[in-house]
């Protein structure tokens, strides 16, 4: 199971695509909190997530996540605008497995799913 | 593009690069040659053509070479090459050269990815298996591609290709919207102009040499005689790694099944180096 975090309909539409073609069944979330809800029911085995989000970011959400039982399961994929190489840091710090800096295509998810060994 | 022009750019492209322009690629050709076309004053990609026909011009018809060269490439491609690279090939290497210096060569290295992609694997593997001095050479017939690997900038998109983020910013600094391999990386890495298709004579043997995606666009006689001549260039024990799905018929070349698309040297009484 793939969780899609972004606040942009349309890019949870292209990613959730994106995410079907390597074969992921797939769900959305809107936020963070959202997010965390829905990992609290059931982990999902990879997220892709966006970091600017209203409610709850991505950063808080993932630090949450990782202090949940079970929480350091899920492969954690940032797909963000921010390409601030210590803003990047700070979210590998937080327990994020790969980093995705938009825009982005079918290409670069696939071959960072592999780098984080999900493929 | 008339069959004409299409058929004279094909015949140019073949006896200069070894490559064979499929007649499907004319869109692609046209593509190509459009910003080369407009930069010599043209209306169309066919008067350049024309005109290089009628009078042969060697700056042109280089550079019409250089602008129809295949850049296909990416960080790491094939991880489980560089894996394989990284965990036997360069530990045993190292082991087995009383320097303990490795000569890599990366032909037909185009904008430089797979270069910068074993100089990171270097200094990975140069922390764990002390001695090792990993000593790396890319050469590619664009003169363009060089020039792009030789500046190490790559934009947003070309370093999310293959490359880990953990990698990126161990390796790379952020310039603007593009990314450029460090200082160390650049100086790892020497870069020549060089066409495959020439005959010559090595000077230097290579330990590990990176053929990867190139013949494939090769004709199989001309594919062959070029990995025959770089089976001059390896070391009695050193390696030849092809492109995925990549073989050769080369008589002096054998496959290593304990590694992926990679070969090794048969000597002159038959035997392959232990």
């Amino acid at each position: 199971m793939g969780l899609v975090v972004d606040d942009s309909r349309s890019v949870r539409k292209v990613a959730r695509r994106i995410l079907e073609t390597l074969d992921f069944e797939t769900a959305e979330a809107v936020d963070g909190m959202e997010a965390l809800a829905f990992c609290k029911a059931a982990m999902p085995d990879a997220i892709l997530l966006d970091w600017a989000m209203p409610n709850m970011d991505g950063l808080e959400f993932l630090r949450l996540l990782r202090q949940e039982p079970g929480g350091d399961a899920p492969v954690v994929v940032f797909c963000a605008a921010e390409n601030n190489p210590e803003k990047i840091a700070e979210a590998l710090d937080a327990g994020a497995n790969e980093y995705i800096m938009k825009p982005f295509d079918g290409d670069i998810v696939a071959s960072k799913f592999a780098m984080a060994g999900l493929l | 593009m008339t069959p004409g022009a299409l058929e004279f750019l094909s015949e140019l492209v073949r006896a200069r690069s070894g490559v064979i322009l499929q007649n499907e690629k004319s869109y692609f050709a046209e593509s190509r040659l459009a910003p080369l076309a407009r930069r010599e004053g043209l209306d169309s990609v066919d008067a350049l053509l024309t005109g290089l026909r009628r009078h042969w011009d060697e700056k042109l018809a280089a550079a019409t070479v250089d602008a129809m060269a295949i850049a296909d490439t990416a960080f790491f491609r094939d991880r489980a090459v560089f894996q394989h690279i990284g965990e036997v090939l360069l530990p045993t290497l190292a082991a087995a050269r009383q320097d303990g210096v490795v000569r890599v060569w990366c032909a037909g290295c185009s904008t430089g990815q797979e270069a910068y992609s074993m100089a990171m694997l270097a200094v990975q593997v140069e922390a764990q298996v002390p001695n090792l001095k990993v000593d790396i050479i890319g050469t590619d017939l664009s003169q363009r591609a060089l020039e792009k690997a030789h500046s190490g900038i790559y934009t947003q998109f070309e370093v999310q290709r293959g490359l880990p983020i953990r990698l990126l910013l161990q390796h790379f600094e952020q310039t603007g919207d593009m990314w450029r391999a460090s200082e160390r990386l650049r100086q790892a890495v020497r870069w020549r102009q060089l066409n495959l298709l020439e005959d010559r004579r090595s000077v230097r043997a290579f330990d590990i040499l990176l053929c990867r995606n190139v013949v494939r666009y090769f004709d199989a006689a001309t594919a062959n005689r070029v990995l025959e001549q770089m089976s001059g260039a390896l070391a009695p024990d050193g390696f030849l790694v092809l492109g995925a799905g990549e073989t050769t018929a080369a008589p002096s070349l054998k496959r290593d099944e304990t590694g992926p698309d990679t070969f090794r040297k048969i000597s002159a009484q038959g035997q392959v180096a232990a």
